[in-house]
């Protein structure tokens, strides 16, 4: 396998302009020539459909769900970045790059963030253009919040529902290209496999949701818009649909899989109540502006929060880290409340929760500021816990989120199989190994509106349109795989039910490859993956038909993938003889419990690259360069 | 909790359904409403039975995917609530809960409690958007718009497109979900070039995938989750007055702008 990270040469400043004159074009009456296929319709996806469509290309959209509008992005609550400096308060496009990389903890490829960094500007006036109502302040113009991890407020936001208003403007943009016959919408359509034609991507093969049919689509490229595996986990703040099976089906293809053990633990989610948690929620990190996070003093206190004196509490992020505070980037904020929990110091059922109080803001600000700011937030959690956060703190702990690790691309967003993309969550550029908070947004809609439709012209350029169709033998032999894979989930007739080996596989990698790690609990996790996934093809139950709406089916062919996507995440994380971001390896910290990293022997990405079922994976390395950022050790005291 | 279910149970959309029943021993008041469905379809599973099909995802209410009617109310007793936030502990012990599809003729039943929502994405499509190609927006802030504009954008903007106000109504009428959209994009000056092409184009479509008119209930706004009111449908309606009356105009000849 060969990294090639196509860096543009020159000065970072002008490396995207530099590329944008040198990438070839596709001249406007050729364009309708060429079919790209785009699966996935969250910010990145669907805003990359839109715009190749408005190009003149012919699309083919994807999703899984019944309406492209109900991809996962929608939840994201609480805003997107933009270094529009609109506060006059020393944001420049190059802090945002800074602060990026910073809280990447300096494992992402400088020329990408940078790029990030600059589209970001363009990406706040196409969406107040398509009519996203953001926040604006009296005067009519934007209003702009902090965030974790940054000390400028460049977060622009749609009260708690960002994400939402952000892919219902995508949404309509596709929409728009779909009744203009520009853009072919497949809903309830699960891709299955992709399939290569003498090294190419071509096309896929999809299943149809709802009748089960097997299809096969040929296409110029295929673009993977598929969000991220912390569903891998089990629990997490994903959607229950959320799956690494495209991505998977593109690894077993020949892409490379770059630093899958990078998974980001949110702070400031809502404790688990019980066994029959199918998931978790997520309360939005803007909450830490305003809501301080503390725990007894005293182990073992259980006394009701509001009963315990301020002299007994132990504002830990604000006693650790007094400049950031309850800012910390998310990593730190959730390793810190780790610690405490892990110390006795938890609060709630079994000790796993710390309080987020929010009885300083609401005595300095009033309850009817808080109410606006956080009003939606304030009553989702009653509605879970039946507790009101205005006159007791919020209980919470941290949960899996979002994965910067992904398909390894390069600087067009192109995997290491030619014709075959990765963009938004999907991909691993740009985070590093942490993400900050309202950078997701900001990269799946730079990737989709800003990059990708310049750099898959280059690509198309160079390939004559159409040269491939479905009647193609590599389509033929894929649809059979599918088939057989499916034939034999529907054959086992066990007794043992998807969710519960699920739920062992998420128990295993929280306990020995989530918020940290050490060498002898990932070689175990590495022992017993293999016993689950046996356990799972010998005694799951899937009943019903593969020709009908089988959504058991859909969940155990998820299940089947995450089962051998965990193996490579707890490669990777014991290949990682360093502590970064989010991956926190006990071996390796600093006296006072901070990720130690070791720039010598790990400043890269490990692109991992598939060898055959049951066999080792191989390990490839793409140095990382800091040529404008130095490198240091990261301080949020 | 014990709980007894009668759950709607329909293999296809052209095959008749009916209610099954299930008796429930253990339920947690800290469950969700889906939550409580799993631990039946797990049930179900290990016993290699069909499970009950229900769409659901993102599960924090905003997706729009879950569609249960519970009790006769769709997204169940609890206001401005999905069925997917909707928990245990707004049960008693010994309840007897029915569970049903959205019904409506512009949503036909796909399995058990999954319906067809698609006619939703054609409105959409019809002129749910404003044309603005990737590349050619304005300087975000050379677009000024008042604080009151932009709130009351967003709380037209905020609907999650359930379809909950489809099947509250008693006509099956979908003017509270497109009155959502045309409003969102009227009330901003952004929409403003498209907005009688868009008001006329949306409600032609509603109308020709089958739903209702509106009689004024005001179902559709009790059940919706995210508190959308109806006096955006009264909104939709001037502006559908304006767009027809501007029409008029010109077909006169006579000389106006918006």
């Amino acid at each position: 396998m060969e990294l090639n990270s196509k860096i543009p040469e020159g000065p970072i400043q002008e490396k995207w302009d530099r590329h944008r004159f040198e990438m070839k074009l596709v001249n406007p009456a050729n364009k309708r020539k060429y079919t790209i296929i785009v699966i996935g319709t969250g910010l990145a996806g669907a805003s990359a459909a839109a715009s190749f469509a408005e190009l003149g290309y012919n699309v083919k959209s994807f999703c899984f769900q019944d309406s492209p509008r109900r991809a996962h992005s929608i939840a994201a609550q609480g805003g997107i970045n933009a270094a529009k400096n609109y506060q006059n308060d020393g944001d420049s496009i190059w802090r945002l790059f800074y602060d990026t990389v910073k809280g990447g903890d300096y494992r992402a490829r400088e020329a990408n963030v940078y790029r990030l960094a600059q589209i970001s500007v363009n990406i706040i006036d196409q969406c107040v253009a398509q009519g996203v109502p953001f926040a604006r302040e009296y005067g009519g113009v934007l209003s702009n919040r902090s965030f974790g991890g940054a000390q400028v407020s460049r977060t622009f936001y749609a009260r708690g529902q960002t994400g939402q208003q952000l892919l219902l403007g995508c949404y309509s943009a596709l929409s728009r290209q779909i009744e203009a016959g520009k853009v072919k919408m497949y809903p309830y359509t699960e891709m299955l496999d992709v399939v290569i034609v003498d090294g190419h991507a071509k096309g896929i093969v999809t299943r149809n949701l709802r009748t089960g049919k097997i299809e096969s689509h040929a296409g110029d490229a295929v673009v993977l818009a598929t969000g991220g595996y912390s569903n891998v986990f089990f629990l997490s703040t994903n959607a229950m649909g959320c799956n690494v099976t495209a991505s998977w089906r593109a690894y077993k293809r020949g892409a490379g899989f770059a630093n899958p053990c990078f998974t980001q633990i949110h702070p400031t989610c809502i404790p688990v109540s019980g066994d029959h948690q199918s998931k978790l929620t997520l309360m939005s990190e803007s909450l830490r502006n305003d809501g301080r996070i503390w725990v007894p003093k005293k182990k073992g206190d259980t006394r009701a929060p509001t009963e315990i004196p301020e002299e007994e509490r132990d504002y830990y992020l604000e006693r650790r880290y007094p400049s950031f505070g309850n800012l910390v980037p998310r990593d730190v904020a959730s390793r810190a409340a780790k610690e405490r929990c892990d110390a006795g110091y938890g609060v709630g059922p079994g000790g796993l929760g710390v309080y987020l109080d929010f009885s300083d803001a609401i005595k300095r600000l009033g309850r009817q500021v808080i109410e606006d700011r956080y009003g939606n937030l304030f009553e989702m959690y009653e509605r879970i816990t039946g507790e009101n956060p205005y006159e007791t703190p919020m209980r919470i702990f941290p949960a899996p989120h979002y994965t910067m690790g992904g398909l390894w691309v390069d600087y067009n967003l192109m995997t290491t199989v030619p014709g075959l993309y990765a963009i938004g969550e999907a991909n691993f550029s740009d985070h590093g190994a942490n993400r900050l908070g309202a950078s997701a947004l900001m990269q799946g809609l730079a990737d989709g509106y800003f990059v990708i439709p310049y750099t898959i012209g280059d690509y198309l350029a160079g390939v004559a349109p159409g040269s491939v169709d479905t009647s193609h033998s590599a389509f033929s032999d894929a649809e059979r795989e599918v088939k057989q894979k499916i034939e034999k989930l529907l054959s086992i007739n066990g007794k043992a039910s998807i969710d519960s080996i699920h739920k062992q596989l998420g128990r295993l990698l929280w306990d020995k490859c989530g918020m940290s790690r050490n060498a002898e609990g990932l070689k175990e996790a590495l022992s017993k993956i293999p016993e689950i996934r046996e356990r799972f093809w010998r005694e799951v139950s899937v009943p019903g038909s593969g020709e009908d709406l089988n959504q058991a089916l859909e969940k155990a062919g998820r299940v089947a993938d995450f089962l051998e996507f965990a193996e490579i995440m707890c490669h990777d994380a014991l290949s990682r003889e360093e502590s970064c971001g989010a991956h926190f390896r006990e071996e390796y910290q600093t006296e006072d419990g901070e990720a130690l990293r070791n720039d010598n022997d790990y400043c890269y990405g490990a692109v991992w690259e598939f060898k055959g079922d049951n066999q080792q994976p191989v390990m490839h390395k793409e140095p990382f360069t800091f040529e404008y950022i130095p490198l240091k050790q990261r301080n949020y005291k | 909790m014990k709980l007894t279910l009668y759950i709607w149970r329909q293999k296809n959309s052209s095959t008749k359904g009916s209610f099954e029943r299930f008796q429930m021993d253990d339920v947690s008041p800290d469950m969700s409403f889906l939550e409580m469905l799993d631990v039946l379809n797990e049930k179900l599973l290990v016993e290699g039975k069909e499970p009950v099909a229900f769409d659901h995802d993102c599960r924090e209410g905003i997706c729009g995917a879950c569609s249960l009617v519970i009790n006769g109310q769709a997204h169940g007793p609890m206001e401005r609530t999905t069925a997917c936030q909707l928990h245990m502990r707004k049960f008693n012990d010994g309840d007897t809960i029915y569970i049903e599809p959205w019904r409506a003729k512009a949503f036909p039943v796909v399995k058990d409690l999954i319906v067809d929502r698609s006619a939703f994405d054609r409105i959409i499509q019809a002129g749910g958007y404003i044309s603005v190609p990737t590349g050619s927006a304005p300087e975000a802030n050379n677009i000024p718009i008042s604080k009151d504009d932009a709130d009351l954008a967003m709380d037209a903007a905020a609907c999650i497109g359930c379809g909950a106000c489809v099947a509250a109504c008693p006509n099956g009428s979908a003017m509270l979900f497109t009155a959502a959209k045309v409003s969102h994009l009227a009330i901003l000056p952004q929409g403003a070039p498209e907005r009688h092409r868009r008001v006329k184009a949306m409600i032609e479509r509603m109308d020709s995938e089958g739903f209702g008119g509106c009689t004024n209930h005001g179902e559709c706004q009790k059940a919706c989750p995210k508190g959308i009111s109806i006096k955006f449908i009264s909104l939709m309606n001037r502006e559908y007055i304006k767009a027809n009356l501007a029409s008029l105009a010109r077909d006169k000849g006579e000389v106006t702008a918006q």
